[in-house]
């Protein structure tokens, strides 16, 4: 099964849950009192954010602690990028269109 | 690009609409023309080493802009732009549309909301883009970024239809 970032983040119970962990690290139990679901479906959601890589496993005595992988949210950034970089282009252009422009006008 | 003028990009996923403020300096007037008036606009629109090259345009409400991007090989790639509204030097807003050579529109489009204003002689646009679907998205960064992304469209193709599938 290939599953990504991406996937991570595409259901937003999975969002909350990252938005949670993000602070500190959580066991399932803990993470499930925040849900009105039930229990094996924020289970389901867990695994599928650790096959993401997104979160990690930990631990601790009896219990299990989730946190996050923090460095892998980088890649929803560079994603973003490609966007950005078309309409930074776009505008450089019309900056020194606008430029020029105006230089004329003078 | 100049670090003293304000840019804003933002991607909301689940409203599936991008959001760009971009500030210039220049008067509104002028911004307002780059965007309204086919020769300017086809002077900047298409990030290098595309071209962009309007073959219609009547900038009034109902009209239409008819256009290519053209990629350094020569392939076009046409797109439609129907004008829904337009309140002189503040807004406009258009339906996005790829299209084939002969103006046929390939639906479902994407929403476009452009505001203007001006402060001490800098114009602020801001820009929303609403797109029905992820997978036209992934198309529009293909317009004009094939050259040197085509490696990163490729996993981001995988990805969009693991996305989809979902």
């Amino acid at each position: 099964m290939r599953r990504d970032i991406f996937q991570a983040i595409a259901d937003p119970t999975r969002r909350a849950i990252i938005a949670l962990i993000a602070m500190q690290a959580m066991t399932p139990n803990a993470i499930a009192d925040n849900f009105n679901t039930t229990r094996q479906s924020v289970s389901k959601h867990l695994r599928i954010l650790t096959e993401c890589e997104l979160i990690k496993q930990e631990q601790q005595g009896r219990e299990i602690y989730y946190s996050l992988e923090i460095e892998k949210m980088k890649e929803v950034d560079e994603w973003l990028n490609q966007f950005r970089k078309i309409w930074e282009i776009r505008y450089n252009q019309l900056d020194n269109l606008l430029l020029t422009i105006k230089k004329q006008k003078k | 690009m100049r670090n003293d003028l304000l840019f804003d990009f933002t991607v909301d996923k689940p409203a599936k609409t991008v959001y760009i403020t971009r500030e210039f300096d220049a008067e509104l007037p002028m911004v307002w023309d780059a965007y309204t008036k086919q020769e300017i606009l086809d002077q900047w629109w298409a990030p290098k080493p595309w071209s962009s090259k309007t073959k219609v345009m009547n900038f009034e409400e109902g009209g239409r802009r008819f256009y290519a991007m053209v990629s350094p090989e020569g392939q076009e790639r046409w797109a439609l732009q129907k004008y829904t509204s337009i309140s002189p030097k503040t807004n406009f807003k258009f339906l996005n549309a790829f299209a084939d050579e002969n103006e046929n529109p390939q639906l479902p489009g994407s929403e476009w909301d452009l505001s203007f204003s001006e402060e001490s002689g800098k114009t602020k646009v801001s820009v929303s883009i609403y797109n029905e679907s992820l997978e036209r998205m992934e198309k529009m960064i293909e317009m004009g970024f094939k050259e040197g992304f085509t490696m990163t469209l490729n996993g981001l193709e995988e990805l969009l239809a693991t996305l989809l599938r979902k």
